[in-house]
């Protein structure tokens, strides 16, 4: 059985045993009881939180520094290379669910919710004895104000830059993709940092709508339905784009050290994927929470 | 290019460990990567939440064997109505599906392992944490959950201070659901031994990968939901919230979105195993294989556009109300075509009933009672009437015990051979069965009557017309709980060797049984399929009936 110990590409790369899952657990539990004591004013501490959140990323590291060590000695044939692909593909297909449950709480609410409160329809008796006075329109904080007054953020003003910005890192992507398909590595390694510093740009400006909301415009998550489905939906949006910059940052250091063959870079490839799905997220939510 | 040497000196330190077999004691079981050790992991996991799950339905039974209060205050009933939902569905039935495709689907399909071993051991250990969280609230302030598995608002937002671990332990189990299914998928789409196209998979395999579908498709939903209800109770959104111009019904919409696919991803494998078994048993090959999987893919998609039956007491409009009722009752043409298609499987076949053929053949029968009375639920106007009676308990314990239970005790007694290379003990497996059978449709058949006469759910007390069917309910119930340990006993049998059981079974342990799993020794090596097998006509379960059916297969 010693063959394994050399990489064979014609055989499925099976794994030796490995204690990184169950540690991952582990730090998962942690970070996850620690929010929960807090949230319920438990006390416990920050500790396991701290504690988990460094044991988290150390051993995302350490697995992740495994699997790409794994790639480029050789172990990893075609067939694994399609898992990878196939595996890439459903946990994006997942993520698209994801954001699906907050983007249908938005039409729920739009197109049904808003529109019974108002009173559309077979839905009057609810307005004249629960919500009398109350018109369906929107941005609305409901029928109670919640959180009182507050304005919206303009579509076409820095969210619009955002989608610029998206759009173009997108492209860069692109060009760096092609410059590593034709052996162009320092090329690539350009395209990269501009795609990387195109992301952070994304989320410094949107950390500044947030501070601009909170502190000039009164839209806060409290802000009834509106500002419960903007701040999710773009939080989670910007949560995901915080990810795929570090992803982004993580494949350019790779690159920089030697990772990668123009004809073989699923690591790129599946990076690349998760972009342009966060890119395609934004454009849904500029039209649907911005714009419309 | 010294990090190629670094990588290379760091595997092969890694893989020298690889092949002297698993580590020993307890760091086997904590860092296995193969498929056999966590689909066994994943098989104890599920029948020890069985049992912690079948526990407290003693006691949701016990409080019903009179009307009145006896023994539990009506908070701790609510508790364990919802505790039972949960540990039963997320502990019990899908972390057993998951054990066996673990098993199973690597074998069937003629592959080394699972395509993401290192993923399988995340998402098999994630489970004990998530139910040490979700058990860990019996003994907090305010108790466990106990506004129901379904968790609607505002209810739920009541919960003390279980709350945030129950959205954290749904994550979790997601995690895990979402891991798991992803590995089955891509396995079966990717590792399958030449020669073994999509149209000549063994069924389970079929019903697995479309299981994996919904899973992926409908976890990450349900994640949304409760994340919604996290930040409805801590953070001030106000989702569910008419005040803020959100809606509690959403909340449903939402989580039955999840719920529908959910209940199909608890019963679509158990159609794969009935659909192995009965024909091993009835020595035929299936009747109207294609059939079968064009079924099980419409049950799929239809599961997505049924959802608000669930909830047509809460005041849908009318065109809704109609949508949702039709679609609903069309999903019983594909159900139809899977129940005689067994049925016609079996004609004229030269039968012999083992026990998993005993279980199989009372899933047909049991199943198809849980189905009809589905039916029934399903037609508005009537359901206004049975809504949150025990008539819809009755309903989901027919499909879920005597349905998807049942598919695993007989998928367990059809492979134990295989796993263990020792038969375990017919007669006790055949008393096992009939006891089970009698005592389930003691526990469940009389709650139709009840739920007709109007008895509500999830309520500890009743008028005392209700009595007898009562009576008879909890008898059942402990009946069936305790025929359990003659399983439990004769399997643990198999594992270990007890009563002298020797192993040395042949091969194909069952002479009617096809499928590649029957092709390699008794127990089944560590790694079984090291290079892709030649997969032989006669091992197909599509291709066996008959020779036209080898060139109309050739579907890749």
């Amino acid at each position: 059985m010693a063959d394994h110990a050399t990489p064979n590409p014609d055989r499925y790369f099976v794994p030796a045993p490995s204690a990184w899952p169950f540690a991952l657990t582990v730090a998962l539990v942690a970070i996850l009881g620690g929010v929960s004591s807090y949230l319920e004013d438990k006390h416990i501490g920050p500790l396991p939180i701290y504690a988990g959140g460094a044991l988290l990323v150390y051993i995302l590291f350490r697995w992740f520094r495994g699997v790409a060590l794994e790639s480029e000695g050789g172990f990893y044939g075609a067939q694994v290379d399609r898992t990878y692909r196939w595996s890439m593909a459903w946990f994006i297909f997942s993520e698209v669910m994801f954001f699906g449950a907050f983007f249908g709480a938005l039409y729920y609410a739009r197109h049904l919710s808003l529109p019974w409160l108002g009173g559309e329809g077979s839905k009057i008796e609810t307005n004249l004895q629960l919500w009398p006075g109350f018109e369906n329109a929107w941005p609305t904080n409901g029928p109670a104000k919640l959180n009182g007054d507050f304005d919206t953020i303009p579509a076409f003003d820095v969210p619009f830059v955002n989608t610029l910005l998206l759009l173009t890192s997108g492209v860069t992507l692109t060009f760096a993709h092609h410059a590593l398909k034709a052996g162009k590595r320092t090329q690539t390694i350009l395209w990269m940092w501009a795609t990387v510093a195109l992301g952070c740009a994304f989320l410094f400006l949107q950390a500044e709508e947030y501070m601009h909301a909170y502190g000039d415009l009164n839209l806060k998550l409290a802000s009834g339905i509106y500002g419960s489905t903007f701040f999710m939906l773009t939080g989670f949006h910007g949560m995901h784009v915080t990810l795929g910059t570090i992803m982004l940052l993580v494949i350019t250091l790779r690159l920089m050290s030697g990772h990668f063959k123009p004809d073989s870079h699923f690591g790129f490839e599946g990076v690349a994927w998760y972009w342009h799905f966060v890119d395609v997220v934004w454009i849904g939510l500029f039209i649907v929470v911005y714009w419309l | 290019m010294a990090h190629h040497d670094h990588a290379h000196d760091d595997h092969a330190h890694d893989h020298d460990h690889e092949h002297h077999g698993p580590e020993k004691g307890i760091m086997r079981w904590i860092k296995t990567t193969n498929h056999k050790d966590l689909g066994t992991l994943y098989l104890f996991f599920a029948f020890t939440m069985f049992f912690i799950g079948g526990l407290m339905s003693l006691v949701i039974r016990a409080e019903l064997f009179h009307p009145g209060l006896q023994f539990v205050d009506p908070e701790f009933f609510n508790q364990m109505t919802t505790m039972h939902a949960l540990v039963m569905i997320f502990g019990g039935v899908m972390p057993a599906w998951v054990g066996l495709a673990n098993w199973m689907v690597p074998m069937m399909i003629g592959c080394s392992d699972l395509a993401l071993p290192r993923i399988n051991n995340w998402g098999f250990w994630i489970l004990p944490f998530a139910f040490t969280m979700l058990l860990g609230t019996l003994f907090m302030e305010g108790g466990s959950p106990a506004g129901g598995w379904t968790m609607y608002p505002p209810l739920v937002l009541q919960t003390g201070n279980a709350f945030p671990f129950l959205i954290f332990a749904v994550h979790l189990m997601g995690i895990s659901s979402i891991t798991g299914a992803i590995n089955v998928a891509v396995t079966i789409l990717n590792m399958r031994a030449p020669g073994m196209s999509l149209l000549k998979m063994p069924l389970f395999v079929w019903t697995w990968l479309i299981t994996a579908y919904l899973l992926i498709a409908v976890m990450p939903v349900l994640a949304g939901a409760v994340t919604m209800l996290l930040t409805d109770k801590y953070f001030l959104t106000s989702f569910f919230t008419a005040a803020g111009g959100g809606d509690p019904v959403m909340f449903q919409h939402i989580f039955w979105f999840f719920g529908h696919p959910e209940v199909y991803i608890l019963i679509l494998p158990a159609f794969g195993i009935v659909s192995t078994i009965i024909p091993t048993f009835a020595r035929k090959a299936l009747f109207g294989y294609d059939s079968m999987v064009y079924a099980v893919a419409s049950i799929a998609f239809l599961s997505f556009i049924v959802w608000a039956h669930h909830m047509f007491t809460v005041g849908m409009p009318l065109a809704g109300e109609l949508f949702f009722m039709f679609a609903t009752m069309l999903i019983a043409v594909p159900t139809g075509v899977k129940v005689f298609n067994w049925v016609a499987t079996m004609w004229k076949g030269s039968m012999t009933f083992e026990s998993p053929m005993l279980f199989a053949l009372a899933f047909v029968f049991l199943f198809t009672i849980g189905g009809f009375s589905g039916l029934m639920l399903a037609i508005t106007p009537v359901d206004f009437q049975y809504h949150d009676t025990y008539f819809v308990v009755a309903h989901f314990h027919y499909v879920l015990v005597p349905g998807a239970v049942f598919a695993i005790l007989a998928g367990v007694y059809y492979w134990i051979p295989k796993w263990t290379g020792r038969m375990y003990s017919e007669k006790w497996g055949k008393i096992h069965f009939w006891l089970s059978a009698i005592f389930i449709n003691i526990t469940f058949f009389p709650q139709h009557f009840a739920g007709l006469a109007g008895m509500q759910r999830r309520v500890p007390d009743y008028a005392v017309q209700f009595v007898d069917w009562n009576v008879w309910s909890t008898i059942g119930a402990f009946g069936f709980f305790l025929a359990q340990f003659i399983f439990i006993i004769n399997m643990l049998a198999c594992c270990y060797g007890w009563f002298g059981r020797k192993q040395g079974l042949p091969d194909r342990v069952w002479e009617g049984a096809h499928g590649l799993e029957w092709t390699v020794p008794s127990p089944a090596p560590y790694h079984t399929f090291e290079e892709p097998p030649v997969v032989s006509d006669n091992e197909l379960t599509a291709a066996h009936d008959s020779v036209d059916a080898l060139d109309h297969h050739k579907l890749s």
